[in-house]
């Protein structure tokens, strides 16, 4: 799964979003991404969170995401 | 019962229930480790549930919570999140006030473990 890939996921789901996606481990299936979206301005981190684990729902249900860290940030 | 009903059992019973790879006294992974921590840390009683045993045990859970990734922390049957938003909670000091908001701040930090297993039948 390449960093590219889900860049392009997570910025096609928020698409006034900042994406940010780092290879944790140089093993191209631990990511860690960062998400600044205003759609999550008044969600809980549990709803916030969901959002990016539905945009990359394909990757993480056929294993190409081992491990996926996420922050998200809401912003105006 | 089935898998699913003791799943949905032990979050709807335990005041904290944590879903993890490995045990409490031996995590198996890293992002299990982190939640479990964040918890202890926060105070809170833990009941956890080992999902390797068996992978039905995941899907299952998945299903139920509409949450891909392990661990899964459920406090008084809500979901709170996985290890990034427990540790996030904790670090705010969040944690600690949604525990004493739901289970009081004289609780006992018992720390268990539960299985859950499919029937054979």
């Amino acid at each position: 799964m390449a960093i590219e890939t889900i860049r392009t996921l997570l910025e096609r789901a928020f698409p006034n979003g900042e994406v940010d996606v780092v290879d944790r481990t140089g093993g191209d299936d631990h990511f860690h991404v960062t998400v600044a979206s205003c759609t999550f301005a008044g969600l809980s981190l549990v709803e916030q969170h969901r959002l990016v684990n539905r945009a990359l729902a394909d990757p993480l249900a056929d294993g190409s995401i081992h491990e996926l860290r996420i922050t998200t940030k809401g912003r105006e | 019962m089935t898998l699913r009903d003791q799943i949905k059992n032990v979050i709807d019973d335990e005041p904290v229930a944590i879903f993890i790879k490995g045990t409490p006294e031996r995590p198996a992974c890293g992002n299990s480790m982190r939640a479990l921590q964040a918890l202890r840390n926060a105070g809170a009683p833990i009941t956890a549930v080992d999902i390797l045993p068996d992978p039905q045990i995941r899907q299952e859970l998945t299903a139920l919570s509409d949450w891909p990734t392990i661990p899964q922390v459920f406090v008084k049957g809500e979901l709170l999140g996985g290890a990034d938003i427990t540790e996030e909670l904790f670090a705010s000091g969040e944690l600690a006030r949604k525990l004493d908001d739901a289970l009081g701040e004289e609780r006992e930090q018992v720390v268990k473990t539960v299985s859950v297993a499919a029937t054979t039948t």
